[in-house]
């Protein structure tokens, strides 16, 4: 017993060795963007940002070019999320509450482009986009982020809808609702959970997405957050880079992402294994 | 009065299978945007892969047929082999070691304390919800010549000489460091996905097991693996699928560091073609070629998921 005892504990002293180690690099960021770069200048690395200030995201952000590229940021994703949600909404009903021919080929179209890299499509949108004129737009990012999230959203959306039992809506219909009065009365609100889900999903999506941003916004004054904070590390190879911003400008892009990851973190897993794991 | 009357005539299931136009028109919006954002783009590429692009075609001549030129030249070019390769290697290297460590840390939360899965399990969200772009230059930054934690902490180990060694300098360290990126932010995920199906595997089974006098190790690999193995082989596509994209990843190493084409994986190759030589048609057959070997990968994928949609 005591045998036992004593393996459990030093795998859990392992276990917590272990999460000590993945954790450092966002540890990392969070504790170089508060430091000096006087200190981060040093060749001994300073492990606790004691004397640290937040002089680092004061300066970030009062740079015009933070603030433009949060602006793209947020209109891209806000766009992405609402377009999305509101035709994955309507896709995933139509797959769940219908039988239908052309069903199962649509269905299998969704899983598909899900599966599609950007890396290879991304010449061909570009040629797209520059023949449209919609290089440097928002519509244009928009349009094909949207095109690649929304399979994976009415995927996940399908299985919200179809959680919610039929019989439901039929009790409503006897009691002298629609069909469409039945689903918006009774249905539309018990999905509420799953349409948050989704979106935050979608709104993570757009705002992480640095491949295709880099090839449908060439200009400068046009990028969106990756692509600016992809700026700092380019200027580091040739001039010396001032960690301490770099990690600023990390941090903030990276805080809103890790609250919202949270939230969405369960949802999304039992979407992308399916059935192979009941919650 | 008249719903009522006809309803229990008219059956939900017989209401569902009469031909309505309603799932059509709820469709067509996400049809669209498929065939705008992905449909099309689709199809030029795989037009433009049998189109020649040269020097005239960027003075605005159209671009002549040419057959299977592209893909001839691709595929006796050693340079396009060489990519395909390395991405072969780095995908199958960094999907293997990713299922492996994610196991084995699947594993050891159910094997520990409360208190220690809970930080295990905080710590591995924290690191899975990094944006791509924060964690390529926190690791930049981790890994820096000079002033990098990495360099500085392996240089105490004694016999170990890491004073300002350049991680992005040759082409195998560089690859490293990817490798290192590459499973640090897909651990989690198979971690947790893993985890929640050991979950499922009863108490009752695996006292069975030990009253038949299974040790640990045969436990696991006797029992406890066949039933997890749905969840085992789902993670695994995933990951082969999403370690062949790596380009944000490729990339902004290569801002950092060296960018030759020794260092390329078939997302950044394509890209140069692509944007830098403007050589749009072999740009677009590589791109085919990526395609095909998605699609031929995800195929079980897709027939796994069709049969959940079915149920």
């Amino acid at each position: 017993m005591s045998r036992r005892r004593l393996a459990r504990l030093s795998l859990s002293a392992l276990a917590i060795v272990i999460a000590l180690i993945w954790v450092f690099p966002v540890y990392w960021m969070a504790n170089s963007a508060l430091l000096p770069n006087r200190t981060l200048q040093s060749f001994i690395p300073t492990f606790l940002p004691f004397g640290g200030s937040l002089d680092n995201l004061r300066a970030v952000v009062a740079d015009g070019s933070f603030m433009t590229a949060l602006g793209m940021s947020l209109s891209i994703a806000l766009i992405v999320v609402v377009v999305c949600i509101a035709f994955a909404f309507l896709a995933a009903v139509a797959i769940s509450r219908f039988r239908f021919r052309g069903r199962k080929s649509f269905v299998i179209a969704v899983l598909l482009v899900q599966m599609l890299p950007a890396e290879a499509l991304f010449i061909a949108q570009y040629k797209m986009m520059a023949g449209l004129g919609q290089l440097d737009s928002v519509i244009g990012v928009s349009v094909i982020y949207t095109a690649a999230v929304v399979p994976f959203t009415v995927w996940m959306l399908r299985g919200f809808v179809a959680g919610v039992p039929v019989e439901l809506e039929e009790a409503g219909m006897v009691d002298g609702l629609s069909r469409t009065g039945a689903f918006m009365r009774i249905t539309f609100p018990l999905l509420a959970p799953g349409l948050v889900a989704s979106g935050v999903y979608a709104f993570l999506q757009a705002w992480n997405e640095f491949t295709v941003a880099l090839v449908l916004l060439p200009s400068e004054a046009r990028h969106t957050l990756p692509l600016w904070l992809r700026g700092f590390i380019q200027a580091s190879a040739t001039r010396e880079t001032d960690w301490g911003q770099v990690m600023a400008a990390s941090t903030l892009v990276a805080v809103p992402i890790i609250i919202f990851f949270l939230f969405v973190q369960g949802r999304m897993t039992a979407g992308l294994v399916g059935g192979a794991v009941k919650g | 009065m008249t719903t009522t009357a006809s309803l229990p005539d008219v059956s939900v299931a017989k209401r569902r299978k009469r031909r309505s136009k309603a799932p059509y028109l709820l469709v067509v919006p996400s049809i669209l945007i498929l065939v705008v954002g992905t449909g099309y783009p689709t199809v030029w590429q795989l037009v433009t892969s049998f189109k020649e692009f040269g020097l005239k075609q960027q003075f605005g001549q159209p671009a002549p047929f040419v057959g299977v030129d592209n893909y001839a030249s691709l595929l006796t070019d050693p340079g396009f082999w060489g990519v395909i390769g390395r991405s072969l290697a780095f995908c199958g290297a960094a999907a293997t070691i990713t299922l492996l460590v994610g196991l084995g840390l699947a594993v050891l939360m159910q094997q520990i304390s409360t208190f220690a899965r809970l930080t295990l399990q905080i710590s591995l969200l924290l690191a899975w919800a990094m944006p791509v772009v924060a964690a390529m230059t926190v690791w930049t930054w981790l890994f820096d010549r000079r002033r990098g934690a990495i360099n500085y902490l392996l240089d105490k180990i004694p016999g170990v000489d890491m004073y300002r060694f350049d991680w992005l300098a040759s082409p195998w360290t560089f690859f490293v460091v990817a490798l290192v990126i590459v499973v640090w932010m897909s651990v989690p995920f198979v971690a947790f996905s893993i985890y929640a199906g050991l979950s499922q595997v009863s108490e009752e089974v695996l006292e069975a097991a030990s009253l038949d006098g299974a040790s640990g190790i045969k436990r696991l690999r006797l029992v406890v693996l066949p039933i997890i193995r749905p969840v085992i082989a789902i993670v695994a596509l995933l990951q082969v699928i999403w370690d062949l994209r790596v380009f944000t990843q490729i990339t902004m190493l290569q801002d950092a560091g060296a960018s030759g084409t020794s260092y390329d994986l078939l997302g950044t190759y394509i890209f140069k073609i692509g944007t830098g030589a403007q050589d749009f048609g072999t740009a677009s057959a590589a791109s085919v070629l990526v395609l095909l070997l998605t699609v031929g990968i995800s195929w079980w994928y897709v027939r796994r998921l069709l049969k959940e949609d079915e149920s």
